[in-house]
């Protein structure tokens, strides 16, 4: 029996949620207006909505300037190589902790657990020394290969939890049928793994694309991604509003869009299975 | 069904994530733990020998100290305030009948997928400066003085900005564990007259006391060490030195590594005492 809602109530909650999720969105909107104005039109008193000379200047200057080019792909190779290789290390022990659990499986999922909680900070300087006695400072293999193991737990989890749902009745009953170990691996298993690990990959592309303690500490001019980028604005350069916005849309907008895709992933990953 | 074969083929699958999280996880750690323990300068003489537990004590009685802890009560608690309730407020809207609700869950979500400098300075910037800032116009308007957030309401200020960006957060998993609610009993306790409060009090509230629990754990771990947001706003003054800040200054600012590292081993306490409960939560979800 579904409740009859009137017509009246659903006009109210429809204008307070509407009202709540464009005051909430606002920053972000007035980011994105702020882009296409001119540096005078920005910070005019009273501030303009909609009725200015939309321009593109602000986003040609900062692609000019800044070497955006750089830092925009800093960002896709840290983050991106952080999650294939995340991927590539926690597909096997996922896998196996899901088919063929022990006794300490559940002991070993939640020590995992444990290292992502270990504050960065407490161990800062420890890698910070290791990255110079490597050479790694400022480089994106060092920074990549810090950012997999802050989020291989995680990476770890969300397949776990993916794998779990998969039946093992299918298993038995396509061995029964001749199925060889490689038959099962690649005709049965995969095709279902497929939807876990993609929503994985997704919803970890956005955690270190986001990451913004490692990559302002361990990277300086030629390593640096897109979070340190827009840092450098936090000088008096970010007095120039509508280029600090130009700059930001395009940092935001790419992970907006694959994060508006994630959103069922997100609650699954990031509540580690315990909220779905 | 599981032979000896195919367990030692697991074990051998597990081994590469196992490993690599060990040597995170110990060979820093050790170091730190090694550290804490000496008088080390880098710039200023290097290791200068063992100190026993001095930097532990200097760490906590140093003037420093207790303003940061009060500051990191401050964010935490504040932040988990704040989105906590108007989380719930808004994961029970969302679940109401209306129209576009999709669009509005995505306009709700979307400071979540904002990189966390990017909302600070946004923030910092756009609506708290107190001279072109939204909010100075906004305050002008009525006629009033405006106010120099980050520096006269400092900790007020961040705590506002660490929530825009968490509320999503909280909302999703709240509106998550209310889509699971069954609608039947509210429908019950409707009809037999239980009024909209005792409604939300007796059932509601109950059922997303799991969800609360987990996000209350989750952000707080993520709240203890918030960094970009302090970094590129405040730089740690006026009030707003985290005990993540100040170990980081006492590390890479002063190169007191020794004191940090102390101070390192401090927090690393500290988030393991919450991370006891939410693996608590977790180990059992998991046996389910």
């Amino acid at each position: 029996m579904a409740r009859s809602v009137t017509t009246q109530r659903k006009i109210i909650n429809t204008a307070a949620a509407w009202g709540i999720g464009f005051l909430i969105f606002f920053p972000i909107l007035w980011t994105i207006l702020t882009s296409f104005k001119t540096e005078a039109t920005a910070i005019a008193d009273p501030p303009v909505f909609l009725a200015f000379d939309w321009t593109l200047e602000n986003y040609e200057v900062v692609l000019e300037r800044s070497n955006y080019a750089r830092f925009l792909w800093n960002s896709v190779f840290i983050a991106g190589g952080s999650t294939l290789l995340g991927l590539i290390i926690a597909i096997p022990a996922a896998w196996s902790m899901a088919f063929v659990p022990s006794r300490r499986t559940k002991d070993i999922l939640l020590w995992m657990l444990s290292t992502k909680m270990l504050p960065a900070v407490g161990v800062l300087y420890p890698i910070y020394l290791i990255f110079i006695k490597m050479g790694l400072l400022d480089s994106r293999i060092g920074l990549t290969v810090v950012l997999m193991l802050i989020n291989l737990p995680i990476i770890v989890w969300m397949l776990y939890t993916y794998f779990r749902e998969i039946p093992g009745e299918i298993l038995e009953a396509s061995r029964m049928d001749g199925a060889t170990l490689k038959d099962e691996i690649l005709y049965v298993l995969t095709p279902m793994a497929v939807p876990g690990i993609a929503s994985t990959l997704l919803l970890n592309f956005i955690l270190a694309w986001n990451e913004a303690f490692w990559t302002l500490n361990l990277t300086a001019a030629k390593a640096a991604p897109l979070t340190a980028f827009i840092a450098s604005y936090s000088s008096p350069e970010g007095l120039f509003y509508a280029k600090l916005s130009a700059a930001s849309t395009m940092a935001i907008a790419p992970i907006l869009i694959l994060g508006w895709f994630s959103q069922k992933q997100l609650v699954r990953g990031l509540t580690f299975g315990a909220v779905k | 069904m599981a032979t000896q074969h195919s367990r030692s083929a697991a074990r051998l699958m597990m081994a590469p994530a196992v490993i690599l999280l060990l040597g995170w996880m110990l060979v820093p750690l050790t170091m730190t733990l090694f550290f804490s323990f000496k008088k080390y300068l880098p710039m200023r003489g290097g290791d200068l020998g063992w100190v026993g537990f001095d930097n532990y004590i200097r760490f906590v009685t140093s003037s420093a100290f207790w303003p940061s802890v009060t500051a990191t009560l401050v964010i935490v608690l504040g932040v988990l305030f704040i989105t906590v309730v108007f989380g719930v407020l808004l994961a029970i809207l969302l679940d109401q009948p209306m129209w576009g609700q999709g669009i509005v869950r995505i306009l709700v979500i979307a400071p979540f997928f904002v990189m966390p400098t990017v909302s600070a300075l946004v923030w910092k910037n756009m609506f708290m400066d107190p001279v072109n800032g939204l909010f100075a116009h906004l305050w002008q308007a009525f006629g009033l003085t405006p106010v120099e957030w980050l520096s006269q309401a400092s900790l007020g200020s961040i705590v506002m900005i660490v929530s825009w960006q968490w509320l999503p957060f909280a909302t999703l998993i709240l509106l998550t564990a209310i889509q699971s609610l069954d609608s039947e009993q509210l429908e019950a306790a409707e009809m037999d007259g239980a009024p909209a409060l005792s409604r939300f009090g007796f059932i509601t509230l109950p059922h997303l006391s799991r969800a609360i629990t987990i996000v209350v754990l989750i952000q707080t771990i993520f709240l203890l060490s918030i960094f970009a947001e302090i970094f590129v706003t405040t730089q740690g003054s006026f009030g707003t030195r985290t005990l993540t800040y100040l170990i980081y200054q006492r590390v890479l600012e002063s190169q007191n590594i020794g004191l940090g590292s102390a101070g390192g081993i401090y927090a690393v306490i500290l988030a393991n005492i919450m991370a006891v409960f939410l693996m608590r939560i977790v180990g059992k979800n998991l046996d389910a």
